[in-house]
């Protein structure tokens, strides 16, 4: 049976962590490649880690961590964050990431997703999508970049079908409304893509606890769904959320 | 020794990381003079059946992989190099290097599901050796959006098939033949049962 994924994301700064993350047992770590090990035996279907180091210098960082985890963890992961042109792509996947995630950059340039299709295959392009509720867009929901301080006056289902048709393989959708209050996933504008574009949709933002999962994943009809703080600090493991999805009979990889 | 052959397909470097972690003893190659001589060889791929055929044939590996599965010796073919076993793809009409007898077909478009297929899914097995130690129903790792024919021209069931699973349709997730293995998932990115896979094949098959 297809499974939905549940999908960890990792801040990294400097090749750091950017929280004094606690899993049970209140161990700070703050190294991304014992975290990945740690969530990669917990049972996670994929992991993202974004690199939101500052300066451009230090980005090489972040290629050296992604080297790392690549030799530790045997499941697909994604790296995002200051990608903007076909080099950094190939900077990644070389080092042994399966996709890229690009967001801000395909806004300015949307040519990139197509130029990363072609030279990685469509797998391998992930769209990350920051909306906001915006009644001024036709589906209510306006895109927004630049960790959500600009708005482009792009609508959101019109963006979501314009990089599926430029190649992206997958959408990352964070509701910039519903992120970091851990009250649930934006469950309409998840429907609203997923049922406009034929490619998966990765939901993203809001995650308080398991049943916010089940529902993005049913209702919401997302083909994944991303965690961060809710397993990063402690609150639940990837196999409890697994747990109460099987018991509300979402199909999710249990072995 | 065991030869990854090299046409610079995307899932190499995680090929090659999972055999390093294995303990494997192996040689990544584009020189069909070495393919041809090893005890087995792995055929990796990720990508476009079209485009990979030409760098196959450019650099004469179409050949080397067909005499190396005529000497018996284990081969294994992982997602798009278990595909360009198969005799033709419906992926910008290719013709493929027919080892393993059957057509690579698109996923229906009518199905309610995401094209490609992205993510885990169950194999049902025939225990042969690829899956010893694996139960039933364990998932793997699934980037595509075409797939392994479980049917022979005439309608019959191919004998070739060694797992199956479902997406929309049920389709060949596995293939094995005397000394010919596929899988149309990604052991080197199925976690701890996609690596018990592979060391099966390092391991116990010869």
């Amino acid at each position: 049976m297809f499974q939905k994924r549940i999908v960890v994301c990792l801040d990294v700064r400097d090749g750091k962590t950017t929280k004094g993350i606690r899993f049970k047992g209140n161990v700070d770590i703050g190294d991304p490649v014992v975290m990945a090990e740690e969530y990669y035996n917990q049972g996670v279907d994929e992991l993202v880690f974004y690199d939101i180091t500052a300066s451009a210098e230090r980005r090489g960082i972040m290629i050296d961590v992604v080297r790392r985890v690549a030799e530790k963890i045997f499941i697909p992961f994604c790296v995002g964050g200051g990608i903007a042109t076909v080099d950094d792509m190939s900077a990644v996947i070389l080092a042994g990431a399966e996709k890229v995630s690009i967001n801000s950059a395909a806004v300015r340039t949307p040519s990139i997703i197509t130029g990363g299709a072609r030279r990685y295959g469509s797998q391998c392009i992930v769209l990350g999508m920051d909306a906001k509720v915006d009644s001024s867009m036709p589906s209510g929901y306006g895109i927004v970049i630049d960790g959500g301080r600009v708005k482009t006056g792009k609508d959101m289902l019109e963006w979501a079908k314009e990089a599926e048709s430029l190649g992206a393989g997958e959408i990352v959708l964070n509701s910039i409304d519903a992120d970091g209050t851990r009250d649930g996933y934006e469950i309409t504008a998840t429907r609203l893509v997923s049922e406009s574009v034929g490619i998966p949709v990765v939901a993203s933002g809001g995650a308080g606890i398991p049943d916010h999962l089940v529902d993005v994943l049913t209702r919401g009809k997302a083909d994944a769904a991303l965690v961060a703080s809710m397993v990063h600090y402690g609150d639940f493991s990837v196999g409890e959320i697994k747990k109460v999805l099987s018991e509300s009979n979402v199909p999710v990889r249990l072995d | 020794m065991i030869t990854v052959v090299d046409y610079e397909a995307g899932n190499l470097k995680s090929v090659e990381t999972a055999l390093y972690h294995l303990n494997a003893e192996f040689t990544i190659s584009s020189d069909p003079e070495i393919i041809v001589k090893s005890d087995k060889v792995i055929f990796p791929g990720v990508g476009e059946a079209k485009h990979a055929m030409g760098v196959l044939r450019s650099r004469g590996l179409d050949k080397a992989i067909i005499t190396f599965a005529s000497t018996g010796k284990p081969l294994f073919g992982i997602c798009l190099g278990a595909q360009i076993l198969q005799d033709y793809s419906e992926e910008r009409d290719t013709q493929l290097l027919g080892i393993i007898p059957g057509d690579v077909k698109l996923f229906p478009s009518d199905m309610d599901l995401k094209v490609p297929q992205i993510g885990w899914n169950t194999v049902s097995h025939d225990s042969s050796l690829l899956f010893e130690g694996i139960p039933q129903e364990s998932s793997f790792y699934f980037v595509h959006s075409y797939y392994l024919s479980t049917k022979l021209s005439g309608g019959s069931d191919s004998p070739w098939i060694a797992g199956r699973s479902k997406y929309g349709i049920t389709f060949a997730s596995a293939v094995h033949r005397d000394n010919i293995w596929a899988t149309q998932f990604h052991p080197e990115k199925s976690g701890p049962k996609g690596l018990k896979l592979l060391d099966n094949f390092i391991r116990r098959i010869d």
